[in-house]
C-alpha cells in the first residue's frame, strides 16, 4: 500500500515541476545578469578546455629536462621561461591545471556524497545524531591544513592520497550545513504532509527534504573546490603532497622558492594562475549564492 | 557566567578525548610496521624489534591509546624519534614563533579587516566600496604561501628592506623581532582581513537600517561617532564568530607560512617531522595545535558574552 501511494507522491511532485519548467533553471538567468559571475564561469571552462587540451596547447613536454636552457627568462620560445630543469614553465603550468582541477573536483565530490549523507541522517534520525556529529566537531577541531597534514603524514606521498585526506578534512563542513537545514525542513508541513500520505523515509529524504538542501550544497561544494584547491597546492608547496616529480601548481611555487633570488617567474605565473582558480570559484560561488537564494543577496 | 566557563571547560574534555582518538587513528592508518617505515628497509631485525618496544607498538591498541592519551592529559607526548628530546620540550622550545606569529596575524586581520568593512559600508556604492571590495575578494583568494613568497621577492630580494626569513626571539632583540615579522604575519593576516571585511560590511550596512542609527543621526550626532559607538559595536557581533573561526585558519597557515619564512616554529617543526616521519612529534603537534584551537574557540564564546550583552548563557 505505501509504496503505490508513495509512487503517487513521487508522480504528483513531478508534475507540478513539469507545470514551471523554467522555474529549475531561473538561478542560471540571475546568474547570467551579473558580469562577474559569468566571467568567472567562462574562465572556469576556459581552464577547464585547456587543462583537458593541454598536449594541444603546448609543444612543451612539461617533465621534458633540458640542462642547457636552465633558468631562462621569458622569451619566444619559452613564454613564461623554463624552471631549474630547464623544463617548460608554460606547459607545466597548463599540465599542472589538470592535478589542480582533479584534485579540486574529486575532493568535493567525495565530501559532498559522504557529508550530505552524514548530514541527512543526521538531521532526520535523532539518534544518529550525536555519534556522527561528536566526530565531524572531532575533525572541526583541527586546523584544516594540519589535518591534511596529519593524514599525509600517514598515507604517504601522492595524489590519490591528497584527494582521500582533503576528502577526509572538507566532509564535516558538508555534513554540519545538511544537518542544519535537514532540521529546519524535517518540521516544514509538506514533509509531514508526506510522512501522513505514507511515504517512506528514503523518499521523503530523497525528494523533500534533499531537492530543498539542495541550493545551500551548491553554493558550499564551489568554496569546497576553491579550498580543497589550495589545499592541495599548499600540501603539495610543503612536500607532503603530490610527490615532486609531478607537474603541480604547489610543487612549482616550492621551487620557485628556492631560486626565488635569481628568477621571480618561476614562482609568479604558477602563484598568479592559482590566485585567478581560486578567485573565479570563490566569484561563481557567491553569484550562484546570490541567484539561488535571493534573500543572501549581497548588496 | 562562572558556571558557563565551568561547564565549558568541563565540556572540553569530550572533545579533546575525540580529537585525541583521532589523530591516534590517524598515525595508526600507516601502512606497514611504522618501525620498518623508521628504520628504513636495511634495518635488522633486533633494531625493529627494540625500536618496537620502545614505541609501546606490542601492546594491544587500546593500551597504547591509553598510555598515549594518559600522557597527553600530564603534557607528555613521549619523546621524538629523531630530536632525541621529550616531545614536549621540543614543541615548547617551538611554541613562541608560532603563537606570536599566529597573534600578529590575527591583530592584522582584525585591524585591515574592520577598517576595510567600515570604510566600504559607510561610503556604500561608491568607487571606494567597490575597490576596497575588489582587494577583500583578491585578499581572500591569494594563498597565504604565495602572498609570502612575493611579499619575500618584492621587499626582501628587491627592495632588501625586510629579512627574507628566519626569527630572533622578542626577548633578545625586539627591534629585529618585529622587523623579521612583518611580512609573514601580513601575509598570514591578509587573507582572513578579506574575509572579515566583507563581514563587516555587509553587517554594518545591515545595522545601518535600524531605527537606532535614524533616531542617533536625527538627534544630530555626528556621523562619525554615530559609526563607531553605535553601528560598528553591533555590526562586531557576528564579525566575532568569523574570527573564531579565522583562528583555526591562521594557526593552520602557520605551518605553512613558517616554511616560507623560515621559522623555528611548531609548525616547520611538524612538515620536518613528517618528512623525517618522527611519528610521536606529528601527534603532539597536531594534538597541541588542535588544542590550542579548541580553547581559543571557547575564550571566542566567552568574549561573546560581554560584547552582545543580550546573550546569556540561562544558568546565571
Amino acid at each position: 500500500m505505501a509504496t503505490t501511494e508513495a509512487g503517487q507522491v513521487e508522480r504528483a511532485s513531478g508534475s507540478l515541476a513539469q507545470a514551471r519548467p523554467s522555474s529549475r533553471w531561473y538561478w542560471l538567468r540571475a546568474l547570467s545578469r551579473n558580469p562577474l559571475a559569468l566571467a568567472s564561469a567562462i574562465f572556469l571552462l576556459g581552464l577547464i578546455a585547456f587543462a583537458v587540451a593541454a598536449p594541444l596547447v603546448t609543444s612543451h613536454d612539461p617533465r621534458f629536462l633540458d640542462p642547457g636552457v636552465r633558468l631562462q627568462g621569458m622569451s619566444r620560445d619559452h613564454i613564461f621561461g623554463t624552471d631549474g630543469n630547464g623544463s617548460d614553465v608554460y606547459a607545466r603550468i597548463v599540465y599542472g591545471a589538470r592535478i589542480s582541477l582533479l584534485v579540486g573536483l574529486s575532493v568535493t565530490v567525495i565530501a559532498a556524497l559522504i557529508g550530505t549523507t552524514l548530514g541527512l541522517l543526521s538531521g532526520y534520525y535523532p539518534r544518529l545524531d550525536s555519534p556522527i556529529m561528536r566526530v565531524m566537531d572531532g575533525l572541526m577541531a583541527f586546523p584544516s591544513i594540519l589535518l591534511a597534514i596529519a593524514i599525509m603524514a600517514s598515507l604517504g606521498p601522492s595524489t590519490v592520497n591528497v584527494i582521500v585526506a582533503l576528502g577526509v578534512v572538507y566532509t564535516p563542513s558538508v555534513a554540519r550545513l545538511m544537518r542544519g537545514t535537514t532540521l529546519t525542513m524535517k518540521n516544514q508541513l509538506y514533509v509531514e504532509s508526506a510522512r501522513a500520505i505514507g511515504a517512506r523515509d528514503h523518499l521523503i529524504l530523497r525528494r523533500y527534504i534533499f531537492a530543498n538542501v539542495a541550493s545551500p550544497l551548491i553554493v558550499q561544494c564551489t568554496f569546497v573546490v576553491a579550498l580543497a584547491i589550495i589545499a592541495e597546492a599548499s600540501l603539495s608547496f610543503l612536500g607532503a603532497g603530490v610527490p615532486p616529480e609531478t607537474p603541480t601548481w604547489g610543487n612549482m611555487l616550492r621551487e620557485g622558492q628556492r631560486f626565488i633570488q635569481v628568477a621571480w617567474w618561476l614562482a609568479a605565473f604558477p602563484g598568479i594562475a592559482l590566485f585567478l582558480l581560486v578567485l573565479a570559484l570563490n566569484l561563481l560561488g557567491d553569484g550562484l549564492r546570490d541567484a539561488l537564494d535571493p534573500r543572501m543577496r549581497s548588496r | 557566567m562562572t558556571r558557563y566557563i565551568a561547564r565549558r571547560l568541563l565540556l572540553l574534555l569530550p572533545v579533546l578525548l575525540i580529537v585525541g582518538i583521532i589523530v591516534f587513528v590517524l598515525v595508526h592508518l600507516t601502512p606497514g610496521d611504522p618501525a620498518v617505515v623508521i628504520l628504513g628497509q636495511d634495518a635488522n631485525p633486533e633494531q625493529i624489534e627494540n625500536l618496537r618496544n620502545q614505541l609501546g607498538l606490542n601492546d594491544p591498541l587500546y593500551i597504547q591509546f591509553i598510555n598515549w592519551f594518559g600522557g597527553v592529559l600530564r603534557l607528555d607526548f613521549g619523546d621524538s624519534i629523531f630530536l632525541n628530546m621529550p616531545v614536549t620540550e621540543a614543541l615548547f622550545s617551538r611554541a613562541e614563533p608560532t603563537l606570536l606569529l599566529t597573534f600578529y596575524a590575527l591583530t592584522i586581520q582584525v585591524v585591515i579587516g574592520i577598517t576595510l568593512g567600515v570604510v566600504a559600508a559607510v561610503k556604500h556604492n561608491t568607487l571606494t566600496d567597490r575597490v576596497l571590495m575588489m582587494i577583500s575578494i583578491s585578499g581572500a583568494a591569494i594563498p597565504n604561501f604565495f602572498l609570502g613568497i612575493l611579499l619575500i621577492l618584492f621587499f626582501a630580494v628587491r627592495l632588501g628592506w625586510m629579512p627574507s626569513g628566519g626569527f630572533t626571539s622578542i626577548r633578545e632583540d625586539p627591534a629585529e623581532h618585529f622587523k623579521g615579522m612583518v611580512l609573514p604575519a601580513f601575509a598570514l593576516g591578509f587573507s582572513s582581513a578579506g574575509l572579515l571585511a566583507r563581514l563587516v560590511r555587509s553587517s554594518m550596512l545591515d545595522v545601518m537600517r535600524e531605527d537606532y542609527i535614524r533616531t542617533a543621526l536625527a538627534k544630530g550626532l555626528p556621523e562619525r561617532t554615530t559609526v563607531i559607538r553605535h553601528a560598528l559595536r553591533n555590526a562586531l557581533i557576528p564579525a566575532i564568530t568569523v574570527i573564531g573561526f579565522s583562528l583555526g585558519a591562521l594557526l593552520g597557515g602557520a605551518v605553512v607560512t613558517e616554511t616560507v619564512f623560515t621559522i623555528p616554529g611548531m609548525g616547520r617543526l611538524v612538515v620536518q617531522s613528517v618528512q623525517r616521519r618522527d611519528y610521536p612529534v606529528i601527534q603532539g603537534a597536531v594534538m597541541l595545535i588542535a588544542t590550542f584551537y579548541v580553547l581559543a574557540n571557547l575564550l571566542v564564546d566567552i568574549l561573546y558574552v560581554y560584547v552582545d550583552p543580550r546573550i546569556r548563557y540561562g544558568d546565571d
